[in-house]
């Protein structure tokens, strides 16, 4: 049976992926590349939040009763990301190499701290606190 | 279950606790580069010169213990989701205790012992006493032992061993009678601190760090697991056979293949780390990325002329091996991990503390640095380019130590002077982008 922890955590990994490709791309010049390579990133991510914020998150803070607590630090943490994500967005439009290395290292660094901190405890605790409605969850976030 | 705190953002200590030391450390840096431009030659004659001693120490506890005491005051609840009881206080009273006491000791040497080593011993022993205190506190609660907070675990105890015996090393260099037998453990003092202070805890900052930076694949988990604990009880195990070697009740040979074994378990962290990032998913050059590499290069170099002082005894004789030995690990090894952490490490501290208050109060309006417009990439590159050629230099230096010392010292000095010159920049950034953050904005009436 599969896991919020294999789901997702998977799912941090092709993020990564297209990140670190759109990175290269825009390190050697190559906007075209750097330009669709980022916006496949921009949108994956973008999805990877919304399962969590739109299933994910409700469903364990129903359970667990906990509004406050971790998932209320992801979500802060998701608009971190996303007024990031927004900047190199502009970035990319302007062409503006220097800014957009800049961007991309501080939003790396922020990113891997959060999918750390999720896939070391968030998803585990989530995969007890819903052990008996993970299919549900799961098609769920599938169809999000 | 207890939620770890490392997912609250006021866990994190203040701003200046961390960076009061990462930005004092490149100026010991400095200052050590500047003793062996005055010195030259003199300085470098033998392993045991009063110069030798006092840049020694400048390096391990100006520059390497104070960005190690930043960075673990900074990480613990990150990393181990644990806090330091009174951060702010322990930080304080750690930096300017652990800064006295090294400019002490280092006037020390210089001054032939007397009062300086006395005041040196009394200030660094607070320092580590509060620090290994307050530290072991907060290690002792963590939640989880991943192999990380095992590994500071253990480089803290190293801390302790390392400073107990160096501050009565600094009384019996002040004149205090009776602690002559001291002396003979001056190569335990030194491994404790290289070793297992400075080792272990860059193997278990290593674990997380890469994965992280460099989108390297993790290290294997039973290397995460045992490799910190086997270097830990190797270094146990040495320091019992080295003094019962020393006392002529064992052949040499015994501590001599502890020593090896540890040797051979560096080689295997810095062949994993190598191969790891042949396989990293980011191929973007950077910074950290190439002072990593110069490290691990360093480690390579340490552990093989070790290895070859033992095979070759007529090698280890020749007075340039010592500087070498000493050179490649603290200089090649230590040092440039340690740059290339503190690269980052201020840069996006400023940038997680100003983006976090940008968030509480609102103000969209203020635009909050990215990390590359807090620290130039350029600054960092040619921070490097120096470096290395400093490094290039000293290790000419026991050979013509009239051509190539002073100019080694220069070199060194001005790359810890655009260290701490990037680093310093970064800071003021923070402070004037927080200063228009809390400014009341265009046209608002600010509350009475």
């Amino acid at each position: 049976m599969h896991t919020i922890s294999q789901v997702l955590g998977d799912d941090h990994q092709r993020c990564d992926s297209l990140f670190a490709e759109a990175e290269t791309a825009v390190a050697q010049g190559d906007w075209l590349t750097g330009e669709s390579a980022f916006n496949a990133f921009h949108d994956a991510l973008e999805h990877h939040f919304r399962m969590e914020e739109e299933v994910m998150f409700p469903e364990y803070e129903a359970r667990t009763g906990q509004t406050m607590g971790p998932t209320r630090v992801m979500r802060m943490e998701h608009g971190q990301m996303r007024q990031l994500k927004e900047d190199m967005a502009t970035a990319i439009t302007a062409r503006d190499r220097d800014r957009y290395l800049g961007l991309s290292e501080t939003l790396l660094i922020v990113m891997q701290q959060h999918n750390a901190k999720e896939e070391q405890m968030l998803y585990p605790m989530a995969d007890r606190a819903l052990q008996d409605s993970m299919e549900q969850v799961l098609s769920q976030m599938d169809a999000v | 279950m207890l939620f770890p705190g490392n997912l609250s953002l006021d866990q994190a200590p203040p701003i200046s606790v961390p960076f009061r030391f990462l930005l004092s450390a490149p100026l010991f840096g400095v200052l050590a580069g500047l003793l062996l431009a005055l010195q030259g030659p003199a300085l470098l004659a033998g392993r045991w010169t009063p110069g030798v001693l006092a840049f020694t120490h400048l390096i391990t506890l100006g520059l390497v213990t104070q960005a190690m005491c930043g960075a673990l005051l900074q990480m613990l609840p990150v990393l181990a989701g644990t806090r330091v009881l009174g951060a702010v206080a322990v930080g304080r009273v750690t930096h300017l205790l652990l800064g006295g006491g090294t400019l002490a000791l280092a006037i020390g040497f210089l001054a032939d012992g007397g009062p300086w080593s006395l005041a040196a011993a009394a200030l660094l022993g607070s320092a580590f006493l509060v620090f290994v205190t307050a530290l072991g506190w907060g290690l002792a609660r963590a939640g989880s032992a991943n192999p990380t907070v095992v590994a500071m675990r253990l480089a803290v105890i190293a801390l302790a061993v390392t400073a107990t015996l160096g501050v009565g090393l600094a009384l019996f260099w002040g004149g205090i009678p009776g602690l002559l037998f001291l002396r003979s453990l001056t190569d335990v003092h030194l491994a404790w601190g290289l070793l297992g202070w400075v080792g272990l805890l860059v193997l278990g900052v290593a674990y997380q760090a890469l994965p992280m930076f460099q989108l390297t694949p993790e290290y294997p988990l039973r290397l995460r697991r045992h490799l910190t604990t086997a270097l830990f009880a190797l270094l146990l195990l040495w320091s019992v056979l080295y003094r019962l070697a020393a006392a002529e009740r064992i052949p040499s040979a015994l501590p001599v293949s502890a020593a090896a074994t540890a040797g051979a378990a560096l080689l295997l962290f810095a062949a994993f780390t190598v191969r790891l990032q042949k396989r990293r998913r980011r191929p973007l050059p950077d910074a950290g990325l190439a002072w990593w590499r110069l490290g691990l290069a360093g480690l390579a170099i340490a552990v093989t002329l070790w290895l070859a002082g033992r095979v070759w005894p007529g090698f280890a004789a020749h007075p340039a091996y010592p500087l070498w030995l000493g050179g490649s690990y603290l200089l090649g090894f230590a040092v440039p991990i340690l740059n290339g952490m503190m690269i980052k490490i201020v840069p996006f501290l400023a940038w997680f503390h100003l983006q976090n208050r940008q968030l509480a109060l609102g103000r969209v309006e203020v635009s909050v640095p990215n990390l590359r417009e807090l620290l130039p990439e350029r600054t960092t590159r040619w921070q490097l380019r120096i470096y290395v050629a400093g490094l290039g230099l000293l290790a000419l230096a026991p050979l013509w130590p009239a051509l190539a010392s002073r100019p080694a010292g220069l070199a060194l000095a001005a790359s810890w002077g655009l260290l701490g010159f990037g680093l310093g920049r970064a800071a003021r950034r923070y402070r004037r982008v927080n200063r228009q953050l809390l400014a009341p904005a265009a046209g608002e009436i600010p509350a009475a």
